[in-house]
């Protein structure tokens, strides 16, 4: 699981309002190198919530990323590479994500998070 | 001139796993049908609903490209072992799609609204009893309940939740679903529709479906 999937996913128990981001356990980490598309990441920056991004990159080891982040850093190279890294090449293989609001466990195995709920829960 | 799209050989299997068959062959060739639009269309998020065995996500980020073209795939089903047989189909052609595990795209309602410029589904369809929809095993697959509409009907407002502004959505129908009633409930809801492929096998007969929003001209 990329951190991309990791900030487009909020916890999705039943009556929780604060959902997201999702806590992350860190079992096993794997990196794998994947082209960089600029435009990709310039579209993708406004969607992504950067705060969210950077504790997540923290919880699983990468600190490279500045705490606040603006669009005029698009034209950076430096930090172009330091935004890819952390959304795509970086993946959650094992591990644990946690909601916020009721610390339901979700585990990621293989690389998949596991979002099915339990029927008291729906 | 022929186009790379999955193969079989390299398609992976488990038994209690949808494999591909001619809706799924219906729909990578709709999505063929399409190719050049699709390209044209430059979609940076897409994403399949109940990808079995990930012959046809595989088949799309074939058809598409990977992270050098700027496009990412998400993939859901609520079968774990469809989420491991894909995870394998991807891997056996090189290609990478994010896989949760959820009903639908439970957990990505909220910040992946209005993202998805792609939408691929090949649904449960088949009409069955009620009680035969979302039971564990591999009867998840087909059984549609009443009119094979319970699935569908449960991912119609989900996908225009999700579909960006430009955003089209692929779905597979049986002519049992009323496939017509389909395009004028999601017409009011703004969508403009097309039946992209129409095929009759032996058992059934079958309607791919593309949908966008209407004040989005083609
Ligand atoms: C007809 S099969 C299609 C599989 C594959 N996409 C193909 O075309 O060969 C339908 C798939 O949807 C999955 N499914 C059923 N209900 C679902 C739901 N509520 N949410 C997500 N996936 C679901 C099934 O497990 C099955 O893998």
């Amino acid at each position: 699981m990329r951190l991309l999937t990791h900030n487009m996913l909020s916890s999705n128990i039943k009556g929780v309002t604060n959902g997201f981001p999702l806590r992350i356990e860190v079992e096993k980490v794997v990196e794998k190198e994947v082209d960089l598309n600029p435009d990709f990441l310039r579209s993708m920056f406004s969607k992504i919530d950067w705060k969210a991004l950077v504790h997540a990159a923290r919880s699983i080891g990468y600190s490279e990323l500045p705490d606040e982040a603006d669009p005029s850093m698009l034209d950076s190279d430096d930090f172009l590479s330091r935004f890819h890294h952390a959304l795509l090449q970086l993946h959650l293989e094992e591990g644990v994500l946690i909601c916020p609001e009721t610390g339901r466990r979700f585990p990621v195995n293989k690389g998949i998070p596991n979002m099915l709920l339990h029927e008291d829960e729906v | 001139m022929r186009f790379k799209t999955a193969q079989i050989r390299l398609v992976s299997s488990h038994p209690e796993v949808y494999e591909p068959c001619d809706d799924s062959f219906a729909l990578v060739d709709a999505l063929l049908a399409d190719r050049s639009k699709l390209i044209e269309h430059k979609p940076k998020l897409c994403m399949e609903v109940g990808c079995g065995s990930g012959y046809v996500i595989t088949s799309l980020a074939l058809l598409l490209g990977q992270e050098s073209n700027g496009v990412q795939y998400f993939a859901t089903d609520t079968n774990p072992y469809a989420l491991k047989v894909t995870s394998e189909t991807l891997e056996a052609h090189g290609v990478h799609a994010e896989l949760i595990s959820t009903d639908i795209a439970s957990g990505l309602e909220k910040r992946l609204a209005g993202l998805v410029d792609v939408m691929v589904v090949n649904p449960p369809y088949v009409p069955t009893p009620e009680y035969e929809v979302g039971r564990e095993g591999i009867a998840s697959a087909w059984a549609g309940g009443e009119d094979g509409r319970s699935v569908i009907d449960r991912i119609l407002p989900i996908a225009d939740n999700l579909l960006s502004d430009k955003g089209w959505l692929y779905l597979v129908t049986l002519a049992a679903n009323r496939p017509l009633q389909i395009c004028l409930q999601m017409r009011q809801k703004g969508y403009a529709s097309r039946i992209v492929l129409q095929r009759s096998t032996d058992e059934e007969s079958l309607h791919i479906i593309k949908f966008w929003r209407e004040s989005d001209t083609q």
